[in-house]
């Protein structure tokens, strides 16, 4: 991912902001301006909680240049509690112990880094979801 | 629209050619299928590919390839949509020749995978996902059928080893292909036992990274008898589409484009699924032959899997598919696959599938799919 394309998706990356429309209330993850439920116009931002759940999970051992460094590691995709899918990285897990149904929450983590010279990608990963934080936060409003 | 047939086909053995640059690959096809078709001259030619430009630092193939089979100065162009490239390139031909564009069309579909190094073939071939929000948090494309894969196992109640059939059928129809990259059987044992790659995928539910060039022929139905003894009908040839992403589709494991682009095809040629007397489907992955088979209206929802246990996928079964090895067992030179499997419909509709021929052939059907389902062209052929 080069820097201008790191710039551009920086709030969905380190927030979750994606979008809401107003016509049929899709809540929209990752944000494309168009609502895919009912494909009228839908811009206006909308922050997710980050908790969800595994909806399926797969450990990889043979990566991608780039991310030799972290194999093997678990992806996955989270059903967030909002409705989407989203697709990201396990962190702070056991791959033994990931199953699908398992609850997880957003952390922000280190995704790669581009070269000894290069910039440190950050972005969102997802980790069981820590007992001590099931105290109710804010979520759902408008970014 | 006019009909079209295919009047000609060439294709090189699948493998690691490593003595062939991508040129002198696609000039091998291009040439024996003109050869096939009696021809020397074409009103244009269409290539299928995916990844050149990262394999080989080679864009803009199509004047190239014109070029070196000594048709330089005629329309030639690429074509691309991931995997399924070389499907898109055969559509292209088939609309060039429908239209009344053209009357004589080479459709080439082309990939030189082994020029890549290292790790670099992975990333390439993640470029078929959403570079947004799927890859740079790491995903190879092997762990994007994995996520299928282990949803699926989870909501059906299958074992990874319940998909061994698809991998052992491919394999056994592999060896009696001469262009074929592994013509070897495999055990259930050995397909258990294979190295993981991205859990639940391992080696031996993943098609191969390899060589390989196959080309075709195309001119108008009513011409078809003047080159070829074995012309071959395209009674369909049509597109569907999806979602990049997984996350963005409504239920990943319903092949969408596939259906789309299943009944477009249905609807054209005016058959339904009973009709095919057998279809090579885009078994990258093994899940993906399960998906496809739902899709196309051969098995229900969650029980595609079971035509690989229950032998209906065999030569003599209710739907043969991969019958000449399909992408596991000839192997997978991603712009390419969309004309080999083309190719290999047309040998069993016209009786000249050797030892692998489906008995009483008629209707034959390809499917081709990019991505993990973004793209999915889908042919149905008749002798
Ligand atoms: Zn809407």
């Amino acid at each position: 991912m080069g820097i201008p394309a790191y710039w551009r998706t920086r709030t969905q990356r380190y927030a979750l902001v994606g979008e809401v429309c107003h016509k049929c209330g899709a809540k929209i993850f990752p944000p494309r301006d168009v609502c895919p439920e009912c494909t009228r116009p839908a811009s206006d931002p909308f922050t997710f909680s980050g908790r969800g759940e595994v909806y399926s999970f797969s450990t990889i051992y043979q990566p991608p240049e780039g991310f030799e460094e972290f194999a093997p590691y678990t992806v996955a995709l989270v059903k967030l509690e909002e409705g989407p899918l989203v697709t990201a990285q396990l962190t702070d897990v056991d791959p033994a112990e990931v199953h699908i149904g398992m609850p997880v929450e957003m952390v922000t983590r280190k995704l790669r880094e581009e070269g000894e010279d290069g910039q440190i990608i950050y972005g969102y990963k997802f980790r069981p979801l820590l007992r001590n934080t099931l105290t109710p936060r804010p979520s759902g409003q408008a970014a | 629209m006019r009909d079209v047939s295919i009047i000609g086909f060439g294709q090189t053995p699948v493998g690691e050619h490593w003595e062939l640059s991508l040129r002198h690959i696609a000039a091998q096809a291009v040439l024996a299928a003109m050869q096939d078709a009696g021809i020397d001259r074409a009103d244009a030619l269409y290539v299928g590919n995916m990844i050149a430009s990262e394999t080989s630092g080679q864009h803009h193939l199509g004047a190239l390839v014109a070029d070196f089979v000594g048709l330089r100065g005629i329309e030639a162009f690429r074509v691309e949509a991931a995997c399924a490239s070389g499907a898109a390139a055969l559509r292209a031909g088939y609309l060039a020749v429908a239209s009344g564009a053209a009357d004589l069309v080479i459709v080439v579909g082309l990939e030189k995978m082994t020029d890549a190094i290292g790790n670099s073939i992975t990333t390439a071939l993640a470029e078929a996902a959403d570079a947004d929000y799927e890859t740079p948090h790491g995903l190879s494309f092997v762990s994007i059928n994995a996520l299928l894969m282990r949803r699926y196992m989870y909501e059906f109640g299958v074992r990874h080893e319940d998909f061994a059939g698809f991998a052992i059928t491919a394999h056994q129809n592999a060896v009696n292909n001469p262009y074929a990259m592994f013509r070897r059987p495999i055990t259930k044992e050995e397909f258990v036992q294979a190295r993981m790659i991205a859990d639940p995928i391992n080696l031996l539910d993943s098609s191969p990274v390899a060589d390989g060039a196959a080309a075709v022929v195309l001119c108008p139905t009513d011409q078809a008898r003047s080159f070829s003894e074995y012309p071959v009908h395209i009674r369909a040839c049509e597109v569907g589409t999806d979602s990049l992403a997984l996350h963005d589709r409504r239920d990943p494991l319903f092949l969408e484009a596939a259906y789309i682009s299943v009944q477009k095809a249905y609807a054209r040629a005016g058959v339904t699924p009973a009709d095919i007397d057998l279809f090579e489907l885009h078994d990258a992955f093994t899940i993906m032959a399960a998906l496809s088979l739902e899709a196309a209206g051969f098995a229900r929802r969650g029980e595609g899997v079971r035509l690989a246990m229950d032998g209906a996928i065999a030569l003599n079964g209710r739907i043969p598919i991969s019958t000449m090895g399909g992408l596991k067992g000839r192997g997978h030179p991603v712009g390419a696959t969309g004309v080999y499997q083309v190719i290999e419909v047309a040998q069993q509709v016209t009786g000249r599938a050797g030892a692998n021929q489906v008995p009483n052939a008629r209707l034959g059907m390809a499917q081709n799919i990019g991505g993990s389902g973004a793209t999915v062209i889908t042919t149905i052929l008749e002798a």
